[in-house]
């Protein structure tokens, strides 16, 4: 009988399942959170710079190094508290599914999501180090809304759309440069807090 | 030996239709574009393939709407998974 002919029968159907299936166990509480995260960094952010006000009419915005270290501090605990409160709510949507926590499918959406995700990052890195602030902000956005659109191929359909709207709100804030605290706030703090409720009530009950 | 081939369902003997109910035994439902995309063939190719297991009773659909663009979504039917499961069982008995 035909062996090979069976073999790559069941090679496809492995292929086809593995490919169609779709990360489903995102958590609608790990975009609450992340958002919740993401407002109270941008409010530390916002009292970092424009502290020390002593005049009632113009503010006086000073970016020293200083300043830019702790914004980057800020950045990062947010970053990290998002991550992991991110991450513990999906594992545990995962075991209520009886999903694998960790497997191909996990591999491929983390990758997916990643690669866009680090060069973004790097690259603001780099361009904060040739003294260049005004246009981290937008970046940030364009690039985590290009990593959420790529990655929304392998899980669930509305990270497209959220991811849609970070490029456009970073497209928005690269026009109106200085206003990067107030796109940031919009559209890490109160979009995720949107989509993880729509998808909370949609997905997880 | 013979019995095996017995339990073999010609129903998938098509590359396409093991696509399909591939496709359709890992997800709630998938509708047609998808398949179409995953399967890369051509919509009178998979339209006819889908028809054929419908009528086996191997699977379903649901014509719906994303906004005005007709969607239809289909899904595997409890046969569908009990005969298709069969058959890769089958396969995998022949293959030792």
């Amino acid at each position: 009988m035909n062996n090979e002919k069976y073999l790559s029968d069941l090679q496809d159907i492995k292929k086809i399942m593995n490919r169609t299936s779709r990360f489903i166990s995102l958590s609608g509480l790990s975009g609450i959170f992340a958002g919740t995260f993401a407002l109270l960094g941008a409010y530390a952010a916002y009292n970092r710079v424009y502290a020390h006000q002593t005049e009632i009419g113009y503010r006086i915005v000073e970016i020293s190094s200083n300043t830019i270290f702790d914004l980057l501090t800020i950045a990062f605990i947010t970053i990290v508290c998002a991550v992991i409160s991110g991450l513990f709510f999906t594992i545990k949507e995962s075991k209520k599914r009886n999903q694998e926590v960790w497997d191909e499918q996990v591999k491929r959406l983390l990758v997916s999501l990643l690669i866009p995700l680090i060069t973004g990052g790097l690259l603001c890195l780099l361009l904060l180090f040739h003294g260049h602030v005004g246009i981290i902000a937008p970046l940030t956005l364009v690039f985590y809304g290009l990593a959420l659109i790529n990655a929304s191929h392998y899980t669930l359909g509305e990270i497209k759309s959220l991811g849609l709207i970070q490029v456009f709100l970073g497209l928005l804030a690269a026009y109106y440069i200085g206003f990067g605290l107030l796109f940031w706030a919009i559209g890490f703090g109160i979009f995720h807090i949107l989509y993880g409720i729509i998808m909370h009530y949609r997905y997880n009950q | 030996m013979k019995d095996i081939l017995k339990e073999l369902d010609k129903a998938f003997e098509n590359k396409v239709r093991l696509g399909i109910m591939s496709a359709l035994i890992v997800n709630k439902y998938v509708d047609f574009n998808r398949l179409k995309e995953i399967l890369e063939v051509t919509d009178g190719n998979l339209a006819s393939h889908l028809k054929s297991l419908e009528r086996k009773g191997y699977i379903t659909f649901k014509k719906d709407f994303l906004g005005r663009k007709p969607n239809t979504k289909y899904s595997v039917t409890v046969e569908g998974q009990v005969a298709f499961r069969k058959h890769i069982k089958a396969i995998e008995r022949l293959l030792g």
